[in-house]
């Protein structure tokens, strides 16, 4: 029973670990460059769902409080009625930051595409290599 | 105003790049002015921070008066400010080095390259001065896609070199990032002041290991520790001549600094010592890095490749000092961020200002190179005899430190280490020197005494400038390496070593 709720009740974390897993072996193992692009986007967005995980709770609401200009805005406020809403905000930067390697990286590919008329690794090697001993 | 002092260093680079956008549409020429007299502006405030730093003790600077934990903080001590000065006066250097180098191996291009150069050493200067971990990681992005984006700039191979930065590189950032959000989840602060406090009940939780695992991998890919280091050669080798320096001065050096910083502030130096045996695993991964990086420096032909192996070396000799985790050799590895940045700065300059000349930086086609370039010959051998750790030069000293570290921590194959490499890295450059200044025999006994003249033909003085400037740097902080130490190193080291 421990187990079963150890992998489902956490379900979010494996996919979290899954998707890491898949992006980071297409990084590792393929020899296309966009599909090594690919496979870092997929990393990335793994942490992405780590942090938004790491924020929720189980029947809690958006951290705004309901009524807040009027008298309500003196009561306590629950924690556990809501989401942690820092995880979220931190994400906000992180796929800022995401969006422009992504940009930076899809630029350098057009670059070697334009010069080698290929985004195999392995086709780009035997061009530098052949480029070498003609000179 | 005084106070506002702290975030200015960042302000300053960030505003001007934008400015030099927007100038450099309407007159290209004043770029370069531009950024010399941003990037002043700039180390005058980390001079002045230092200073006050030395004066006062540790700055706090609350962004937008937010109290921390909630808000951002700027932290300045003396292990900070010394690396903020080391950061912005490099980056000064080079801006004024960079005028004609650029125009030759970037035409066309120089508005953009300031953009980005400023873009750089903001995050650079971001990365050292933060107090919060998220933050941290932003400016660790900024200025590492500044760099991506610099590098790609280069000559032919530059732009698969790039990528392969970009994907490795983003693979170390990840890693900390994740390592920020398992603090985050026991913990519940980015502050890494908080988190000092907040941490030690948790020490022995598996999250902190994973955690602290996370961000030694990852800054160890940013700073090129040996056995992550592969994307730093080609890198830095294809990189245009000027933001090699840059990158090779600075950029592995504030990655040090990030390590110090994690390893004996955020946790407790305790931590890495004693709970987990990482210092042990982190003193061999060091020793290979010294032995790899010069064995490798040795094997290759291409100027800016060894020089890049040495780096790699280098980093090693930082981590070694850092993993000793005493007085004596963290001493060495934080003089060792000062005297690396000057001399990475001083040999890069060197092979940037060959490249200008001759358009090779193949070390066979050197020869006669010392009549030809006579100064930058002068300057070059000055480096190498600190690389190698000859006395009155600094590269002396911070390894006499990081040997008296090791033999304090009776590590004796550490510092028969630290011998070996620099009996290495004399064979390196001796091999360089050779090339340069002795002549074949065969060639000499066939043509009798008659040796060829070869005409004077140094680069501008704008470039030359700087080289000397790095070369007084090394000479100087030789000289006054204990008045150094008195004054800012022994109170960056932790008080409990």
């Amino acid at each position: 029973m421990d187990t079963f709720e150890f992998i489902i009740g956490k379900y979010n974390y494996w996919v979290y670990i899954i998707l890491m897993m898949i992006g980071f072996f297409a990084m590792i193992a393929k020899k296309n460059l966009a599909k090594k692009l690919v496979g870092m986007n997929i990393f990335q967005t793994a942490i992405i769902l780590f942090f938004v995980s790491t924020g929720s709770k189980s029947g809690a609401t958006i951290p705004i409080i309901e009524h807040g200009h009027g008298e309500a805005a003196h009561h306590a406020v629950t924690v556990a009625h809501y989401i942690n809403p820092l995880p979220h905000v931190l994400m906000l930067t992180a796929i800022v930051v995401m969006v422009s390697t992504f940009g930076v990286a899809l630029a350098l590919l057009i670059i070697l595409y334009r010069k080698y008329g290929t985004l195999e690794e392995d086709e780009i090697f035997d061009a530098i290599e052949s480029a070498r001993q003609e000179k | 105003m005084t106070s506002q002092i702290p975030a200015l260093i960042i302000v300053i680079p960030l505003i001007a790049s934008f400015f030099n956008l927007l100038m450099g549409w309407w007159r290209k020429g004043l770029c370069y002015p531009w950024v010399i007299f941003a990037l002043g502006l700039c180390s005058l405030a980390s001079s002045a921070t230092l200073w006050t730093v030395i004066q006062t003790g540790t700055i706090h600077y609350r962004l937008g008066n937010w109290a921390p934990p909630w808000g951002l903080e700027y932290v300045v001590d003396h292990l900070n400010a010394f690396v903020l000065v080391i950061v912005s006066f490099i980056s000064l250097i080079i801006s004024i080095y960079s005028k004609k180098s650029i125009e030759q191996e970037l035409p066309g291009k120089t508005v953009y390259f300031y953009t980005i150069f400023l873009l750089l050493v903001t995050g650079l200067l971001g990365i050292v001065i933060t107090g919060d971990m998220f933050n941290l990681y932003v400016f660790l992005e900024i200025a590492s896609l500044a760099g991506y984006a610099l590098i790609a700039l280069g000559e032919d191979r530059s732009a698969l070199a790039s990528f392969e930065y970009v994907i490795i590189g983003t693979v170390g950032a990840c890693f900390y990032l994740l390592g920020v959000g398992y603090l985050y989840i026991v913990t519940g602060s980015l502050n890494m002041a908080d988190l000092t406090e907040l941490l030690p009940r948790l020490y022995l939780s598996k999250v902190i290991l994973v955690a602290f695992s996370f961000f030694i991998v990852g800054v160890a890919i940013k700073m090129a520790l040996f056995p992550l280091h592969v994307w730093l050669p080609d890198a830095y080798t294809y990189a245009p001549s000027t933001v090699s320096v840059l990158v090779a001065s600075t950029m592995t050096k504030v990655g040090a600094y990030v390590l110090i910083r994690i390893m004996f502030t955020v946790f407790k130096p305790y931590y890495p010592i004693e709970i987990i045996p990482l210092t042990t695993i982190l003193g061999w991964v060091a020793v290979a890095a010294m032995m790899f990086g010069c064995i490798m420096a040795i094997a290759q032909y291409d100027l800016k490749r060894i020089f890049s192996y040495i780096i790699v070396a280098e980093v090693g000799y930082i981590v070694l000092g850092v993993s000793v985790a005493n007085r004596m050799g963290l001493t060495g590895a934080i003089l060792h961020i000062l005297n690396d940045a000057f001399m990475m700065a001083c040999l890069f300059f060197v092979a940037g200002a060959i490249m200008y000349k001759t358009g090779s930086r193949d070390i066979s086609h050197f020869r006669n190179l010392h009549r030809k370039m006579p100064f930058t010959m002068a300057a070059f051998t000055i480096a190498a005899l600190s690389v190698i750790g000859i006395p009155p030069t600094c590269g002396f000293f911070s390894k006499w430190y990081l040997i008296i570290g090791a033999i304090d921590a009776q590590q004796w194959i550490f510092a028969a280490a630290l011998i070996l490499s620099s009996l290495l890295s004399a064979l390196v450059f001796f091999k360089i020197i050779e090339n340069v200044y002795f002549e074949p025999r065969v060639a000499h006994a066939h043509n009798g005494a008659s040796h060829e003249e070869v005409a004077v033909d140094e680069v501008p003085v704008s470039m030359l400038i700087p080289i000397y400037i790095t070369v007084a740097g090394i000479l100087t902080f030789g000289v006054f390496s204990g008045k150094i130490i008195s004054t800012i190193i022994q109170f960056a080291v932790p008080a409990s070593f």
